[in-house]
């Protein structure tokens, strides 16, 4: 009796590890950088080259930091959601892997929710933030320490269950 | 004539010890990039892969090797930004404690159940024959079979 038991528990324990397993995305890394300062540096803005985009400037209030390309078909999805936070929150982009021409252009056709974007050319900046699947967007609270990565397009209910509830303070 | 051929040795030497040198760091830049995993075809390593993203690391990698960055410090940097998972070995700490004694822990209940089985058949074995059936067997077993 108690091993019939025994191994209807242990079924039951491997059913619950496989499917817990299963759920979780495996494209889906999370970042080491959680819980530390932004990176520190300094690239060319997107809108001119003779301007410098500061990652020490990302401080003072809670931000999101969005990584963006106009090649990148996913980043439209986002589009309009990051147009609309544009006024209730500190937004910057970091142009990731583009040209300048494309990148103007399609800020110039979509629109731009960015205060400023970083234009990194050869994915330098990319590597400092661990980015490896565009778009992606992190949440730096008022002392430029990373609280959040979201990996892939963002949208309401992650806005609302990740980033409000952590800028509210309900959510570490 | 003869200081010529002396020159000519000594910078034959010299571009020997210069191309040495440089294979000495390709074959530590391979090897790196067989260690480290692109994140984003995951199951292929940055040597392997075609992705954009590989082409950074392995241009990032090619350079910290050039600033005289060891492996391990190369490995550290990477996983500073993008996590234990970059590398194919996991560290061992306390959050991958199961992953790596999850398999002895395993081994050792299976040792255990097998024993435990093998002592019981043991028990049995000795323990169900009475002597009459034992003299029996004896006969049997020497008769062979019909």
């Amino acid at each position: 009796m108690i091993r019939g038991w025994l191994a209807v528990a242990v079924f039951v324990v491997l059913v619950a590890v496989l499917a817990f397993g299963l759920t979780r995305d495996p494209s889906r890394v999370s970042s080491p950088l959680i819980g530390l300062p932004v990176p520190a540096f300094k690239a060319e803005r997107v809108a001119s080259a003779a301007e410098s985009f500061d990652s020490a400037a990302l401080r003072g209030e809670w931000t999101l930091l969005n990584v963006w390309a106009s090649w990148c078909t996913t980043c439209l999805e986002e589009h309009e959601l990051l147009m609309r936070l544009s006024q209730q929150l500190a937004l910057y982009g970091i142009n990731h892997r583009d040209t300048r021409d494309e990148a103007q252009n399609w800020l110039q056709v979509y629109g731009n929710p960015y205060r400023a974007s970083a234009f990194d050319e050869h994915g330098e900046v990319g590597i400092e933030l661990g980015v490896y699947k565009v778009p992606e967007t992190f949440l730096l609270d008022p002392d430029g320490v990373i609280r959040y990565k979201h990996i892939g397009a963002l949208d309401e209910e992650a806005y609302q269950q990740q980033i409000l509830t952590r800028i509210r303070g309900e959510k570490s | 004539m003869k200081r010529v051929v002396a020159w000519g040795y000594c910078l034959l030497f010299a571009g020997g010890v210069c191309l040495a040198a440089e294979t000495v760091e390709d074959e530590r830049y391979r090897e790196l990039l067989y260690e480290l995993r692109c994140l984003v075809c995951q199951n292929q390593s940055l040597a392997d892969s075609d992705a954009e993203l590989a082409g950074d690391l392995r241009k990032r990698v090619r350079d910290l090797i050039d600033q005289g960055m060891s492996d391990e410090e190369i490995i550290a940097h990477l996983q500073a930004r993008y996590g234990d998972f970059v590398s194919y070995r996991p560290p061992l700490a306390w959050r991958t404690a199961a992953l790596w004694g999850g398999p002895f822990v395993l081994l050792a209940i299976a040792a255990w159940l097998l024993l435990r089985r093998i002592r019981r058949g043991h028990a049995r074995a000795s323990a169900s024959l009475s002597d009459v059936e034992r003299e029996r067997l004896k006969e049997v077993l020497k008769r062979g079979p019909d």
